[in-house]
């Protein structure tokens, strides 16, 4: 029927269009079904809207509002919906939407980072974000607090939340060249690396946050021994030129190494957060603890060029100690400067020795115990000296050894610093020898010595004035006889001489004869009928005509 | 006014398929049996109906991204007013012009149009009939070409697919977006003019 909206002019259909104007057209769910869509929409979009925080960066360099995205493990956990800057202008406001699910993002240690392409000392990261563009980082904390601005890093942190591996917390003086990053070593393999660093709350020194990856956290006991492996150390002591290195990264960067003392019989694996002390370099990291420094200090009366601080202090040979301070001091009795030398000694590193003297020493508080056991030493003549360690550079070094023959000396139990007497060093010893070779010398009878050599002197003038009168005149007599014996000698020997002449003459006599002789035996050999019968004609000698040489005998049958 | 008689004072109704006139009271065309009624049945109830419908869709329609970019891997989503806003800022205005016009100018055209329509036929006004049928004319017309921002995202997302290059995909905003031009030709196709006209007839 007709639903016009002209009035009806009859009665009777009146009625029928009230009951239609109630019913409900089916139409109207056409409407219904869009707001439902549109309200369930929004209902979504408002579930799945999660918490807005902003990040502050530095810089906004390869941010972008509404585009970038906020990652985690590559999976967008949100979008950047706004940059700002800063109300002073020093840094950039992100505000990010996080999603629904991105809840744990919004803890309190939560961390924001710009992931840039990135070229380090530690590597390059970051290229597939060239193409890409940049993305924001994150990583979830564990705290229970949750919060709405976050400080960005800008650099990305080493350690994701949740990788497995144990913190540790190392103390030392200086940060030297570390950084955040820097490689942890464990015999030559990186096995960690510096998480964070910040000063001690006193000021005093700087707190390293370390991370060790997970199988290898296991190393890491309670007598592990860390020591600062950055760059090249090149140490020129007492007992030399040392050059020592880690790694080629660790020149650059710096980093840190550890290692266990060799004998550490009851270590057990480190809890997290456990503290440690860095040490300078390896050597002083593995040597045993040294327990509670003692103060000592010395007196010496000489000139203290070359003691340097932290040169060492000998017990016997065993290095127990090292120079703190070197001062002058004042004697207005004897007007003299003389040096005081204060130290720390390490009554540990004596070692069995300590043990023993400890048990030996009795009650009393450690301090106690360590003057009355100096005192004993000094009492059978401990005295402390200054030695030269090293002669080409001068590098002085304080000894401490027995010297029975030292003078006694008073010594305070109570005093502190303790003070050790001394007595000279090296060098004054050296002079004082001398010096006593010197008066031993000048003991010696030298004046008599001397009026007996000059009167053995005189007696060896007197015979040499003999010799010169009565033996050398006869002596030259003696000398022109030998002289003309030898010139007749020379005369008779001589090319020309008469002797001569005939002796070659008798030689050539003794020449021709010997040859008769050999003819004579060879003829002999070939007719020995001759000795009867006589020469024959045919076997007549030729020997007058024939040359000297017995070959000529084959030629006489030709003749 | 010029003498013809009013269909409703003879107590006869047009058939609107095949024009026979019928009796008043009749349901169907004697002739061709299709259904006959005076006006178009509950035509302001379901004109308001879709036009709600339109109206609700059209929020989602403009906040939701139409359309997703990527292109070496920079990615990025679109809605309309954020892309006619790109296009206006790299400087190509005539561009921005057209898909303004085309998605936000006609759509509220003919929420405006309709909603005055309705109204004023409601109310019974006589003001300014005959431009309103004319109004009413030209919502009909340009109803074919709300659908050109959906072509337009259909067929970028079926060409501009180089996988790791550059896609352009749809989001769920152009739905909306269709749907909203779905609902508005709806809601002008229900309404009948006639009734800008009956309130001329009451009073005569």
């Amino acid at each position: 029927m007709s639903d016009n909206a002209l009035p009806p002019s009859s009665a009777p259909t009146r009625p029928e269009i009230k009951r239609r104007r109630i019913r409900l057209s089916l139409v109207w769910l056409v409407p219904i079904v869009a707001a439902l869509v549109g309200l369930s929409m929004v209902v979504h979009d408002w579930m799945s809207v999660g918490p807005k925080i902003t990040v502050s960066f530095l810089t906004a360099e390869g941010l972008e509002a509404n585009k970038t995205q906020v990652k985690y493990k590559n999976v967008v956990i949100g979008t950047v919906t706004a940059i700002t800057l800063s109300e002073d202008r020093t840094h950039i406001q992100a505000t990010i939407e996080l999603n629904n699910s991105a809840g744990p993002f919004t803890r309190a240690d939560s961390q924001y980072w710009v992931v840039r392409p990135r070229i380090g000392a530690h590597g390059i990261s970051g290229v597939d974000t060239l193409l890409s563009g940049a993305f924001i980082g994150a990583d979830a904390g564990s705290s229970n607090d949750t919060a709405k601005d976050f400080v960005g890093l800008e650099t990305p942190p080493p350690v994701t939340f949740g990788e497995k591996g144990k913190r540790f917390v190392l103390h030392t003086d200086d940060l030297g060249s570390l950084d955040i990053g820097s490689p942890v070593y464990y015999r030559r393999i990186q096995v960690g690396q510096v998480v964070s660093y910040d000063l001690s709350k006193d000021g005093k020194g700087v707190d390293i946050q370390i991370f060790i990856n997970a199988p290898n956290d296991q190393y890491i006991t309670t007598d592990t021994r860390f020591w600062n492996a950055s760059g090249i150390d090149v140490t020129v002591g007492a007992a030399g030129l040392k050059v020592d290195t880690q790694s080629l990264t660790s020149i650059i960067s710096g980093g840190i190494a550890f290692r266990e003392p060799n004998y550490s019989p009851d270590a057990k694996a480190a809890d997290e957060n456990a503290e440690f002390t860095i040490f300078g370099d390896q050597q002083t990291a593995l040597a045993p603890p040294d327990g509670e420094p003692r103060y000592i200090r010395m007196r010496f009366n000489q000139s203290l060029r070359g003691l340097v601080v932290n040169a060492p202090v000998d017990f016997l040979g065993v290095n127990i100690g090292r120079v703190v301070s070197v001062d002058l001091d004042y004697d207005p009795k004897t007007n003299t400067f003389p040096g005081v030398v204060g130290a720390v000694i390490y009554p540990k590193r004596l070692g069995a020795a300590n043990d023993k003297l400890q048990q030996i020493a009795g009650g009393g508080t450690d301090d106690e115990k360590s003057a009355r056991i100096l005192g004993g030493f000094i009492a059978s003549g401990l005295r402390a000296q200054v030695r030269n360690g090293n002669l080409l550079t001068g590098q002085l070094y304080i000894a401490m050894d027995f010297e029975p023959t030292a003078p006694k000396v008073a010594y305070n139990p109570k005093a502190r610093p303790l003070e050790i007497p001394t007595v000279a060093g090296s060098f004054d010893k050296l002079q004082e020898q001398l010096q006593a070779f010197v008066d031993k010398l000048s003991k010696l009878p030298i004046d008599e010595l001397v009026g007996n050599l000059n009167g053995s002197l005189s007696e060896l003038q007197k015979t040499i004035k003999q010799v010169n009168g009565d033996v050398l005149p006869q002596m030259r007599g003696t000398l022109k006889q030998v002289q003309t014996t030898l010139t007749t000698a020379n005369e008779s020997l001589s090319e020309d001489s008469p002797a001569r002449q005939q002796l070659g003459q008798a030689m050539d006599e003794v020449q021709r004869t010997a040859r008769s002789v050999r003819v004579l035996t060879d003829f002999l050999s070939r007719h020995p009928e001759a000795l009867i019968r006589g020469r024959t004609g045919d076997a007549a000698p030729g020997s007058y005509k024939a040359p000297s040489s017995s070959r000529a005998i084959d030629l006489e049958p030709q003749q | 006014m010029n003498g013809i008689p009013f269909a409703h004072e003879k107590g006869v109704v047009l058939c609107h398929t095949c024009g026979y006139v019928c009796q008043e009271d009749a349901h169907e065309c004697p002739r061709c049996e299709s259904p006959v009624h005076k006006r178009k049945p509950n035509s302001i109830t379901r004109t308001w109906a879709f036009l709600i419908a339109g109206l609700i869709f059209y929020i989602p329609a403009n906040l939701m991204p139409v359309m997703y970019t990527s292109l070496l891997s920079n990615n990025s989503q679109n809605t309309i007013m954020s892309g006619v806003l790109e296009f206006l800022e790299s400087g190509s205005w005539d561009i921005a012009l057209l898909i303004f016009i085309a998605s936000v100018v006609v759509p509220c055209i003919k929420f405006l149009v309709l909603g005055t329509l309705l109204i004023t036929c409601q109310r019974r006004s006589r003001w300014a009939m005959r431009e309103r049928s004319r109004l009413y004319r030209f919502i009909e017309l340009i109803g074919y070409w709300s659908m050109l921002d959906v072509l337009v995202v259909a067929l970028v997302a079926a060409l501009v697919q180089f996988r790791g290059l550059s896609t352009i995909e749809p989001r769920i905003g152009i739905l909306f977006f269709g749907l909203v031009v779905v609902m508005t030709m709806f809601a002008a196709m229900s309404f009948d003019p006639r009734l800008i006209w009956d309130a001329e007839v009451e009073d005569v």
